[in-house]
């Protein structure tokens, strides 16, 4: 009996993935822990491992196949003393046939990739599952019905995404539109005005969003040769369909504060320099000013708690913790770790995790959870010499703070002009939770800690 | 006792081919047979009948020839030969198939084959043929005795339909098997029937030279087809000198020396019509009889098993499908219901054929084809209709072969854009309405059919327009 191996859940919530890239090569000897193939994730990369041994004898699911089904047979493993060249898939073939035949076969391998449920300490578990609906247009993910599936469904404001296709290689067909609309399933929301005014929808539904230009209409505007087309891959998808939910479903407002740093670059240098070195002289720890804008982000958070909460579509959730993302670029987009409990660590945990979360996020090795929930973020272009900007709320925070470039700059203190080094820092404000006041007071607090670094030390 | 998976009793079209789909899924198979690898089908009906039809096309070619520039003098043609090149044309595929299944290793059981119980086969020597004596066997092929199965498929097929009175005696009165090799021409023939065998054959001897009549109990020709498409044939053939009487009922035959004389009845009163020789073409019946069914418990109804669609009869372990397992009467379907029954019982995800989408081709001249619901069916089954229609005149293509007759017309739900159904009557319809066939399987919508880029010159641009026409968009017409 050959090994079933099926695609993974990477995340509790994942429903499906792309398979990236096959490691082993059918006939391939596979021992256990070795990397059979790389799944991806609308932002991560994981690896699948081979839980038996035995040689690899037939890949169903080939490279670069986007979005297949957790749970679906994606190779076979011919066991010790089976033909590999026999192995065959299970009969009725494309689609996840045998779903529980195959689960109950491979349980070791999807218990083992799958990562642990959240922990019971992450409070970011009710959150991705209750983010507001997704707009479905330009979700770019192709569903297959035939041509008349597609017109039947569209004139009974049916959601072919709620249909199971019962047409060859689960094609959605007629008769599978016509058995949803008799049982009422998968209705858009376009299609029926008359739901019920207290039914807890999104604060705008996804049907009422105006659309971008179509790629031909976009394409019409430049000459044919004069650009390259690049496609998308799930990064770029994520980022365009959560930051236009954002822009579209959060009314922003921004806040903008100046701050001097005088005193902690001075405090940053004093710590710094404490740092003890290990014998090749390297430090233990070297505390960046993002580190400290994050310690004090975190600080303000619990004086301000009100808006340590998230809009939660008919209520507000408030936390106890303070877990803050952290922009982070990488080749290609960006990923947002969240530092949990941030206002618990010391600068140096934070700033060791830091580079822990950088990294990986560089090598798109971050879990779902290790990106997941927060109530707000830090996005920092200083670097970048950027004085001062308006960053887009990363859903389903309430806030997120755009940190500019430290510099030197003259301003007026007991009516005489005087060099300091100062930044500006913009709140970006989810008004459905902040308010101006609101946001306000944790800026004013936010100020105070890194103009009173010494605070952010007890 | 030889121990298979399935036997299949019969090997016309649809027992051959599942035969060969059996031992395809790995199935230890045999198929049983009487008389005659590839059925009816292939020995006494599609593939014969349009071998001698063929000959009858280029004969009329010959005749036509000062049509197109050509010259033929003494132009007639050799009933024997014409016989011959059709009954060869029979013989060799019927070996084919004989190749096909000793290439699959599907077993060959010669003789009648009944069901003594569910899983048991017996088969005797047969005692007759529908040439007469009992045809031997084939080489290779296994003797009568004792089979079994753990599956039982019945293809027997069908068998012409007998009216009482006016019984085929392969002298006057003709089935297909007469009507297909006729010793010598005949002068006159009646036919009665207007179904796809009777127009087939009132069209070959039409064009042969003889008189031929048609009788038609119901008030259209070729009954299945659309209203508009069999109002246009029968011109055609009217054209071409058949006599046609419609709502007409051959009530008594009289029998003479060398003639038959047939009183047919229509609501204007009664006539009499003398004809050399008379083709009985009034439909088939299913072969139920002498296979066991009855002591087994087997459902049938109106001369056909009953089935679920997927070779399922109520008893387990038998199946049945083709002809006898009931209409559409058609080679294809059976084909295509014996691949199912297979597949089900291999346990792979089927699906009951969709008998709306089974094309029907009758190849007379001129030929026509059709699949789906006609206007008046589609009307009745409530639908608001986008009806196009397109003329051969409009086409090139047909101009050049100097067939400028001929209609192609498409039927479209106006709700959904379904196509519902496609009826063409004009040169080479039959081998043009597979594209509507495909169409309508993938469920294609009027727009992907006008977005569809169909070669120029060529018939099936007719296709394209016909669907232009539905929506007031035609360029030619």
């Amino acid at each position: 009996m050959p090994i079933n191996v099926l695609m993974p859940a990477l995340s509790p919530t994942m429903e499906k993935g792309n398979l990236a890239k096959w490691l082993k090569n059918e006939g391939d000897k596979v021992s256990p822990g070795d990397v059979l193939a790389e799944i991806e994730t609308d932002k991560a990369t994981m690896e699948v491992e081979a839980i038996d041994e035995g040689v690899l004898a037939k890949i169903i699911v080939p490279d670069g196949t986007a979005d297949v089904p957790v749970n679906e047979l994606i190779a076979l493993i011919a066991e010790e003393g089976e033909d590999p060249a026999k192995v065959e898939a299970p009969a009725g073939g494309g689609g996840a046939s045998k779903p529980e035949e195959a689960k109950s076969e491979s349980k070791p391998e999807s218990k083992k990739d799958a990562p642990a449920a959240p922990p019971a300490n992450s409070e970011a578990a009710p959150v991705p599952s209750k983010a507001p609906p997704v707009p479905t247009t330009g979700s770019g993910e192709r569903i297959f019905a035939s041509p008349l599936a597609r017109r039947i469904a569209k004139d009974a404001g049916l959601d072919l995404k709620a249909v199971k296709g019962s047409g060859p290689h689960g094609r959605i067909i007629e008769r599978d539109v016509r058995a949803a609309i008799g049982k009422g399933v998968g209705k858009t929301e376009a299609a029926s005005p008359a739901a019920k005014p207290e039914a807890p929808k999104a604060a705008a539904p996804a049907g009422a969003m105006a659309q971008g230009m179509s790629a031909d209409q976009v394409k019409a505007m430049y000459p044919a040769d004069s650009y390259e087309e690049v496609s998308l891959d799930g990064m770029r998808k994520t980022i365009a369909k959560r930051l236009l939910e954002s822009k579209q479903t959060i009314p922003h407002f921004y806040l903008t504060l100046d701050v001097e740093l005088d005193a902690l670059m001075a405090l940053r240098k004093q710590l710094n320099d404490a740092a003890t070195k290990d014998k090749d002289g390297k430090p233990a720890y070297k505390l960046s000013v993002n580190d400290f804008v994050i310690k004090a982000l975190a600080l303000s958070l619990q004086k301000v708690p009100d808006a340590n909460a998230v809009w939660a579509e008919d209520r507000i959730l408030r936390f106890k913790h303070s877990d803050v993302g952290v922009a982070v670029a990488i080749d290609g987009g960006l990923f947002t770790p969240v530092i949990r409990e941030a206002e618990t660590k010391s600068l140096s945990a934070i700033s060791a995790q830091m580079k822990d979360l950088a990294g990986r996020a560089r090598n798109k090795r971050l879990k779902p959870e290790e990106y997941q929930g927060g109530t707000t973020a830090v996005s920092n272009l200083g670097m970048f010499g950027i004085r001062e900007f308006s960053a887009v709320i990363n859903p389903p925070h309430a806030t997120i703070l755009a940190v500019g470039a430290g510099e030197k700059r003259v301003v007026v203190k007991d009516d005489a002009p005087a060099v300091v080094q100062a930044m500006s820092v913009t709140l970006s404000c989810d008004h459905r939770v902040v308010d101006g006041a609101l946001g306000a007071e944790l800026l004013q607090s936010f100020k105070g800690l890194i103009e009173n670094p010494m605070g952010m030390l007890v | 006792m030889s121990n298979y998976d399935i036997i299949v009793i019969g090997a016309g079209p649809g027992g051959y081919v599942a035969a060969i789909r059996a031992a395809q899924l790995g199935f230890k198979t045999a198929v049983v047979d009487r008389e005659h690898l590839g059925g009816i089908c292939l020995n006494w009906g599609c593939i014969p009948t349009k071998a001698l039809l063929r000959s009858a096309e280029i004969f009329h070619y010959f005749e036509h020839a000062k049509d197109f520039g050509l010259s033929a003098k003494d132009v007639s043609f050799d009933m024997e030969a014409v016989v011959k090149r059709s009954r060869g044309v029979s013989g060799r595929l019927n070996g084919g198939v004989g190749m096909l299944l000793k290439k699959n290793k599907v077993d060959v059981i010669w003789g009648e084959g009944s069901i003594e119980a569910p899983g048991k086969v017996t088969v005797k020597k047969a005692t007759k043929s529908v040439e007469g004596p009992p045809k031997e066997a084939p080489k290779g092929a296994l003797g009568p005795g004792s089979y079994s199965a753990k599956h039982i498929i019945v293809a027997t097929g069908a068998r012409p339909r007998v009216l009482p009175g006016i019984e085929p005696d392969k002298d006057l009165i003709w089935t297909y098997f007469e009507a297909m090799v006729p010793k010598s021409m005949p002068k006159s023939v009646l036919v009665m029937g207007s179904g796809a065998i009777g127009i087939e054959f009132a069209s070959f001897y039409r064009t042969m030279g003889a008189e031929v009549t048609v009788v038609e109990l119901l008030p259209q020709i070729l009954p299945v087809e659309d209203a508009e498409i069999a109002a246009h044939a029968r011109k055609r053939f009217e054209k071409q000198g058949i006599k046609i009487l419609t709502g007409a009922k051959v009530s008594k035959v009289d029998k003479g020396k060398g003639s038959v004389t047939a009183t047919i009845e229509d609501d204007k009163g009664k006539q009499t019509i003398t004809a050399e020789k008379l083709i009985s073409a009034v439909g088939v019946v299913g072969n139920i009889e002498n296979l066991g069914l009855e002591k087994l418990g087997v459902k049938t109804d109106r001369g056909c098993v009953v089935t679920d669609g997927l070779g399922r009869t109520n008893v387990p372990g038998i199946y049945a499908i083709g002809d006898v397992a009931g209409p559409p009467m058609l080679a294809h379907k059976a084909e295509h219901e014996g691949v199912l029954c297979v597949e089900t019982i291999k346990g792979l995800h089927t699906h009951a054929m969709d008998k709306a989408m089974i094309p029907g081709c009758t190849y007379c001249h001129p030929q026509i084809a059709s699949v789906g619901l006609t206007e008046a069916k589609a009307k009745e089954a409530g639908y608001e209709l986008k009806v196009g229609r397109f003329p051969f005149q409009g086409n090139g293509k047909a101009i050049a072969l100097g067939e400028p007759e001929g209609m192609v017309k498409t039927i479209f739900d106006k709700k959904t854009g379904k196509l519902l159904g496609a009826h063409m009557v004009g040169a080479e319809v039959t081998e043009l309405i597979q594209g509507y066939v495909v169409a309508m399987n993938l469920e294609t919508t009027e727009e992907e059919l006008m977005h569809t880029v169909f070669p120029h010159p060529t018939l099936s641009e007719m296709m394209h327009e016909s669907v232009l026409d539905a929506y007031g968009r035609v360029i030619h017409s």
